[in-house]
């Protein structure tokens, strides 16, 4: 696992792929900021609320290549026929993309000194909003990679994983114009963003933790058995 | 060390490989021979763990590749049909990523230097993968399955693409390391598996046509081990004096001319020589021996011959039929077994 994650590491920052997600990141949460703070009602949470659609644009950036590249390049070739285990490889690529995004998010540090410098800021509530963004990450990244299992080209990979981050930013839309009680109740209990959104207003519920991390670890291991499932195709 | 068992492999309907079995001893160099589309590729990714058979069984040293993935594969180097190569990394990096992917034990630096030696690759070590021609290319590919000094080495077509000294360098490179590993390599071009390899197989449309060493090869399937001689003098009398050598068995006059001279076809009986015998004795009557030559096949001949369809079509329903009788052997067994 940790030479797949190392191997992962290199390629996001040997490649403009790492640096373009992280700097757009940083250029657009950093405007959110200056914004927020102009005007003078700066919450943390604000910002974190405002970076969700960010990062479901973002986070199929960073897994479009992960297998999709391997499977066309014929590199998947040297880790199914080395004696590693597929969730090794799997975890490997998922924990790089991960890492990438923590970076992404390691500017908020930069946002909360800045608040110190005027009041006293809220660590714990910070600390939830981090909790909450890494949990949306992961669950998302898990998506993308898996997406990224199923085709041998980014674009398309790209495009799937596009795809379903439109389709949970529009859900909350969508049920709201649709009458009916049980699919309203359906789409809230699916919402990424109603779940979220819990975190940066300073609420922690377990629940929402338990959600996103057993999504995380389905869609996990729906990649590592989509893999396995190749040798037999 | 590698046994293959009645192996299959259904792509959605097409048979890729239809129910090859061989078994490789420790040590030997086997080549792979058979044209493209042969299923060459398909057993060696079988072989590796890439692919999965849809029946039979492959097992290295003992260890099932379904079962014991891990210890069949810590035992092989595969260098597949396309290296499997990060074209962003430079040899070293790249060669120390294989290195922690395959968790060798062995100690690093020593292990590494010791293969770019062999392979000679040293002297692009800190160089990106992507900027080396194809033949070094090949070969950081054969060093990555040198990593960990594994028992087998399978080399998918290890010379397609290069030019003819490069090809001369793999091949010397592959003899050198057949001397302490078990090497599997696969070819369309017979004379690369000729010049590195001491046992053959022949696969055509994924059945198994020959499995032998070369010379026998050569021999044995050459059904025809007749002569042809072309010979100035009278017909009747030259047939007759060719009769009467000990060792034929007949001759005939095949009705081609060569100027003046005739052609003859002659069968000796199995495992004569009589070349000698028969210049001798047209020597002696003053008819002029124009030419003679040898019908046997060459190994090339015999390759298009198995790698021929009618010939896999026979060797496919000659195994069908082997099996249809031990099959009813095995139910007479039990049969009686159960009488019993």
């Amino acid at each position: 696992m940790r030479a797949i994650f190392k191997r992962e590491m290199r390629s996001y920052f040997t490649s403009p792929i790492g640096y373009v997600v992280v700097i757009a990141f940083w250029l657009f949460v950093s405007m959110l900021f200056y914004m927020m703070f102009s005007s003078g009602a700066a919450q943390i949470g604000d910002i974190f609320g405002s970076a969700f659609s960010v990062v479901l644009i973002l986070i199929p950036l960073l897994t479009m290549r992960s297998f999709s590249e391997e499977r066309r390049q014929k590199t998947d070739q040297l880790y199914m026929t080395a004696p590693v285990r597929l969730t090794a490889v799997v975890l490997g690529k998922f924990f790089a993309a991960l890492t990438v995004f923590a970076i992404c998010l390691s500017i908020t540090v930069v946002f909360m000194l800045i608040f110190c410098l005027y009041i006293t800021p809220d660590w714990l509530v910070y600390l939830g909003n981090v909790v909450g963004m890494l949990l949306l990450g992961s669950c998302f990244i898990a998506v993308g990679i898996f997406i990224s299992v199923l085709t041998e080209s980014q674009i398309v990979s790209a495009i799937g994983s596009f795809s379903v981050a439109l389709v949970l930013m529009l859900l909350d839309y969508v049920t709201s114009l649709v009458g009916i009680e049980l699919l309203q109740k359906a789409a809230a209990w699916v919402s990424f963003s109603e779940r979220y959104n819990s975190f940066t207003t300073g609420t922690f519920d377990w629940a929402n933790v338990i959600f996103f991390l057993s999504l995380t670890a389905v869609f996990l291991f729906l990649s590592v058995r989509r893999l396995d499932r190749r040798r037999w195709a | 060390m590698i046994e293959v068992k009645n192996l299959v492999k259904d792509y959605g309907g097409h048979l890729a490989v239809k129910n090859a079995s061989f078994t490789i001893r420790d040590g030997e160099i086997v080549g792979f021979l058979g044209p493209n589309g042969a299923g060459k590729s398909t057993t060696m990714n079988i072989l590796t763990g890439y692919l999965s058979a849809t029946s039979g069984s492959v097992s290295v040293d003992g260890y099932d590749i379904v079962e014991y993935p891990h210890e069949a594969k810590k035992r092989i180097g595969y260098l597949p049909e396309l290296p499997p190569l990060y074209t962003d990394m430079t040899v070293g990096e790249y060669l120390n990523f294989c290195y922690d992917l395959k968790k060798v034990t062995l100690p690093r630096k020593p292990h590494l230097e010791e293969i770019c030696r062999l392979v000679r690759i040293d002297n692009v070590y800190k160089r990106q993968i992507k900027n080396l021609s194809k033949g070094y290319r090949q070969r950081v590919g054969i060093a990555q399955a040198l990593i960990g000094n594994p028992d087998v080495l399978i080399l998918d077509e290890p010379t397609v693409g290069l030019d003819p000294v490069q090809i001369i360098e793999i091949r010397n490179l592959i003899a050198q390391l057949g001397k302490n590993h078990t090497v599997i390599l696969s070819s369309h071009i017979l004379s690369e598996i000729q010049a590195v390899c001491e046992r053959i197989i022949i696969i055509n449309k994924g059945v198994i046509v020959a499995d032998g060493m070369a010379s026998e090869l050569s021999h044995s399937l050459s059904q025809d081990h007749s002569l042809t001689a072309r010979i100035e003098g009278p017909k009747a009398e030259v047939m007759k004096l060719i009769a009467s050598i000990r060792g034929v068995d007949t001759v005939t006059a095949t009705g081609a001319k060569d100027g003046k001279a005739l052609e003859y076809r002659i069968l000796p009986l199995d495992g004569v020589d009589i070349r000698k015998a028969l210049f001798d004795r047209l020597a002696d009557r003053h008819w002029p021996l124009i030419a003679l030559s040898s019908n046997e096949l060459t190994l090339e001949e015999i390759f298009v011959r198995l790698a021929s369809d009618e010939n896999t079509e026979f060797v496919l329903k000659m195994q069908e039929k082997k099996e249809a009788e031990q099959n009813e052997a095995d139910a007479d067994q039990t049969e009686t077994e159960e009488n019993n």
